[in-house]
């Protein structure tokens, strides 16, 4: 059996040597693209094995020990982020697989059909790669470079769809990608000027509190709060969100805002964990408030079944950031469990339900809410699929929005600070509301439903039902992801930090 | 696991798998579908039996599922538990067979029935939860399942009243995980059957404590249905009638009244519940619950608003008993969990069959109708007469009880409440039994077709004469050794002292 460090290398090299062959030998996208997927399955399987079997790991890329070198750091947070995308990221190809071997339309929406296939398994397995790279590098700046490849390969899929809303959405997802790149490139710069290394653990033993920190830490932060769309610089996430192609939504909205959270979790949660004032972290939960407030509000208005996906995201992500100060707050790992299953859970169940929304969106050949009564007709999985979903983001028992919402919930309340719970508990009611407004719907019967003749391939109605359901049953298996995230958590000092003294 | 706990389990998956099958099946097969449900709904029973006889021998069977260190979910076979449980899955499996009867022609059946099994898996499943967060577990994922059930017809009114229903469902649900959530972070994980948690925590947390007993009561009262949080129940009446029956009789009410006993009973104990003077507030909002129900009801001409205003009101004799904290009064609250059941899905059922016959939905529309459906209206008869507290039925001996233990406990207040109610009880009973055996018919109803050799169709005529035997034999047969009544004494032994 090959050690973890085969597997990490695999993680970042497979997905990129598919990419490019992909681009290269179109013809064969739709075999590289799966193929791809499934081996990063295997990948992260023999990742997680080797890592439960021998704990946590620094592996110097090409033998370049720490000042100078580039390290990979294989922890239990690492491998679940690893583990999250290569199920979702599963799910989500097979859904394109079938998603594109649709016959739509007249031959120029089929002549586009196509072209948007070609350039969609290539960018997709670009932005693959970026998001394996982003969760085993150890190092800032190389961070910067997979976040880079993962934002343009993220604006470039959002323009794939080619209507004239969704290119000015992703033009405009584009200047703010770009915008949250610079500053962060410019705060790891200031980092590197005061510290000379950028290697997160070891600067997690270096850093003290001064003005050139803070600004490098502020401009990092801003970055990334714009990447990861908190309120109230969430405005470029729904239009471009909603406007994407199907399987597009589900990994935007499923992987790509976590990637920027996972590292604000990082910053905020264990490298500067230790200097940051706990105002800082009670702006952040403020925010974090704010998004669940406005994001449910505005999910609840909106006519369009996409976009009330999209501002759902924009609440869920709320929640992440209620989480930092309770991580503060909590002196045990409850806390921080609870923010990754939030994350698994929302990642399986925003990808299932906007996978489910783009098969909804074939077959009616529209998706505004008012009008979709009566599709559990025509198409009962997919419905059943994005009502799970639904069920499963308003943190209902079993599933691990719901543990991860209890806990969060005991942390506040065992620390005094029983504001951020009651804002959890009001999150879930509002998001009861907007699950209800498209379920009410959605599972009702009525005269048939008037409905293309397009048919909806299994595979895409089933990876949406067995994502919902996985989202579902999170809660009750809780117990052997996080059982890894604590493995990782006691060795958090890094054997490779031995070099630098 | 051990086989008792796989007893358990198996008791929770004789439903569930029936239900995800019956999904998976095609609309029309109809033969498969009901004997998947009634094989599940008879081995279910096998089960249960099983267990309490093993109860009875004083085995104790429990699983644990450990989600993460100190959260854990625990299926545990008290004596309640088996109470319940078995009350569920008696009806259940009565239900059922009214249910293939009643919706015999009726579109959408696969759903129906997948979700009516799920159903009940929950409602066992809130019988033999043995910590608070297994019972919120399976009370919100109740919630969930009823809903597909309450808006079934889909129309206009059904969504409406099956939103009413979300809104005061969820909010309880959220109130409710609140309470739990702050109890254990007081008390740790909260079991029940051992001794009360709350009142091993001492003098230091009295404050919160109190604050926290009626926040369990806002979340479980809204399913319990107390007087103010009553309003989503006449409203579910738009359900179709075996949903009302097993709604009002066994599901969701229940649950919530069941949470209220286990609340009074396993976690706060009810010596400390009353020296904190938590119960007396709990007597008076069961009693104005029971005499607002009961005026309620007086006013509606709808058969199944009536009977559903009665449902409230009937409830809160179980949070009274509970709430009087003596052992004759807790006897009278908590065999009132079983006579009420049986009592109400007569009832019920009765209401389903002249819908469904006759197409008779008021009381102004019932003269005579004893003439044309007579089987019927005497289960409906038994029932309602049960539900004044006719002796020997069954809801005079929880009466009885209650009396007791109100006057044993030096209420008289509490008497005079339930005299009060008693009256109420006939006022709005009697008028019906005499509408429909004593005044001549009009004829005036529409006969809906689909008759039997005798007055409606066999399944839809078994059911309630079936219970109302039940509601007869639980009164006459009080003493015996199996009846409902010797199964609470030993329970209220347990949490009283011999």
């Amino acid at each position: 059996m090959a050690d973890a460090a085969f597997w990490a290398i695999c993680l970042v090299v497979a997905p990129l040597f598919f990419a490019i062959s992909s681009f290269v030998r179109g013809g064969l996208a739709h075999v590289f693209g799966p193929l791809a997927a499934w081996l990063n399955a295997l990948a992260v399987l023999g990742l997680t094995v080797s890592f439960a079997r021998s704990g946590p790991l620094r592996y110097a890329i090409g033998g370049w020990q720490l000042p100078l070198g580039i390290n990979f750091r294989i922890d239990g947070l690492c491998v679940l982020m690893l583990a999250m995308t290569a199920v979702t990221g599963l799910a989500v190809s097979m859904y394109a697989l079938g998603y594109f071997s649709l016959r739509i339309g007249s031959a120029r929406q089929m002549s586009r059909h196509e072209q948007q296939r070609l350039f969609f398994w290539p960018l997709w397995l670009l932005l693959w790669a970026g998001l394996n790279g982003l969760y085993l590098s150890s190092d800032l700046f190389n961070i910067y470079v997979t976040l880079e490849i993962t934002g343009l390969a993220a604006v470039s899929l959002t323009a794939l769809s080619g209507k004239p809303a969704a290119r000015l959405a992703a033009l405009r997802y584009l200047l703010v990608s770009l915008l949250g790149s610079c500053s962060y490139l410019l705060g790891v710069a200031l980092l590197y000027r005061c510290y000379g290394i950028l290697d997160m653990a070891a600067l997690s033993r270096l850093v003290s509190p001064g003005p050139l920190l803070w600004c490098g830490l502020a401009l990092l932060t801003a970055g990334l709060l714009l990447k990861t769309a908190l309120f109230p610089l969430h405005f470029w996430l729904p239009p471009a969100h909603a406007n994407a192609l199907a399987p597009v939504s589900a990994i935007l909205s499923g992987l790509v805002v976590k990637a920027s959270f996972y590292l604000l979790l990082r910053l905020w949660g264990e490298v500067f964990a230790q200097v940051l004032p706990p105002a800082a972290y009670v702006l952040l939960g403020a925010l974090g408030c704010g998004a669940v407030l406005w994001g449910a509000a505005q999910a609840l208005l909106q006519k369009r079944l996409k976009m009330l996906i999209a501002y759902s995201t924009v609440a869920q992500l709320g929640y992440l950031f209620i989480a930092l100060p309770l991580i503060r707050l909590d002196p045990g790992p409850a806390a921080r469990q609870a923010v990754v299953l939030l994350i698994l859970s929302h990642a399986c169940a925003k990808s299932a339900m906007f996978m489910a929304a783009g098969s909804i969106f074939l077959k009616a050949g529209h998706d505004r809410i008012a009008d979709l009564a009566g599709i559990k007709e025509v198409l009962p999985v997919s419905s059943f699929a994005f009502v799970l979903a639904g069920v499963s983001l308003m943190g209902f028992p079993p599933s691990g929005g719901f543990v991860g919402k209890w806990l969060l919930l005991g942390v506040s309340l065992a620390g005094g600070q029983w504001w951020w719970g009651m804002m959890l508990v009001t999150g879930s009611l509002l998001a009861a509301g907007y699950v209800y407004r498209v379920a009410s719907r959605l599972l009702v019967f009525k005269a048939p439903f008037f409905s293309r003749r397009q048919a909806i391939p299994p595979v895409m109605e089933w990876s949406a039902v067995l994502l919902a359901v996985l989202a579902m049953l999170l809660g009750l298996l809780a117990g052997s992801p996080l059982e890894l995230l604590a493995a990782g958590n006691q060795v958090f000092s890094p054997a490779g930090l031995e070099v630098l003294r | 696991m051990n086989w008792g706990g796989l007893l358990l389990v198996m008791i929770l998956l004789s439903s569930l798998v029936p239900g995800l099958i019956i999904f998976a099946l095609p609309e029309k097969s109809n033969r498969p579908r009901t004997v998947l449900n009634l094989g599940g709904a008879l081995f279910k029973l096998l089960l249960i039996l099983l267990m309490n006889v093993g109860i009875y021998q004083g085995r104790h069977f429990t699983v644990r599922w450990q989600l993460l260190p100190g959260l854990e979910l625990l299926l545990n076979s008290d004596p309640l538990a088996a109470l319940f449980s078995t009350l569920s899955t008696v009806l259940w499996l009565l239900t059922t067979l009214y249910a293939v009867g009643y919706l015999e022609q009726s579109p959408n059946r696969r759903q129906f029935f997948g979700y009516f099994s799920i159903c009940v898996t929950v409602t066992v499943g809130i019988a033999l939860a043995g910590n608070l967060l297994t019972f919120l577990l399976f009370y919100e994922l109740l919630t969930l399942t009823t809903y597909p059930l309450v808006t079934h017809r889909g129309t206009r009114e059904a969504l409406a009243a099956g939103r009413v229903y979300l809104v005061y469902t969820l909010s309880g649900g959220a109130v409710l995980l609140v309470a739990v959530a702050w109890l254990q972070v007081l008390a740790g994980p909260v079991e029940f059957g051992g001794p009360p948690v709350a009142a091993s925590l001492g003098a230091a947390h009295e404050g919160q404590l109190m604050a926290l007993f009626f926040l369990f009561i806002a979340g479980l009262g809204v399913k319990a249905a107390l007087v103010p949080l009553h309003g989503w129940l006449p409203r579910a009446m738009v359900a179709p009638a075996p949903v009302s029956a097993l709604l009002h009789a066994v599901a969701v009410v229940k649950a919530g009244v069941f949470g209220i006993v286990r609340l009074v009973h396993d976690v706060y104990g009810t010596q400390f519940a009353a020296g904190l003077n938590l119960l007396a507030p709990l007597t008076i909002l069961a009693s104005l619950s029971i005499i607002y129900g009961s005026l309620c009801a007086l006013r509606e001409d709808d058969l199944k608003k009536r009977l559903a205003y009665s449902t409230v009101s009937q409830l809160s004799y179980i949070v009274l008993g509970v709430s009087v904290a003596g052992p004759l009064a807790a006897i009278g609250g908590l065999v009132h969990l079983v006579h009420q059941g049986l009592m109400k899905i007569t009832l019920f059922f009765c209401a389903g069959n002249l819908a469904e016959t006759l197409g008779v939905h008021r009381i102004s529309e019932m003269r005579g109708i004893a003439r044309r459906m007579p089987v019927t209206m005497a289960a409906f008869s038994v029932g309602a007469l049960g539900m004044i507290g006719f002796p020997p039925m069954a809801g005079f001996v929880s009466k009885w009880y209650l009396g007791m233990g109100a006057l044993a406990a030096d209420r008289l207040w509490v008497v005079a409440v339930l005299v009060v109610s008693t009256l109420l009880n006939a006022a709005y009973f009697l008028p019906i039994l005499i509408k429909a055996w004593f005044t001549p018919p009009d004829c005036s109803w529409s006969e809906q077709g689909g008759r039997g050799r005798v007055e409606t169709r066999w399944m839809l005529l078994a059911p309630p004469l079936l219970t109302a035997l039940l509601v007869i034999a639980v009164g006459l047969l009080a003493n015996a050794q199996i009846s409902p009544l010797a199964w609470v004494k030993l329970i209220v032994g347990l949490e009283y002292g011999p």
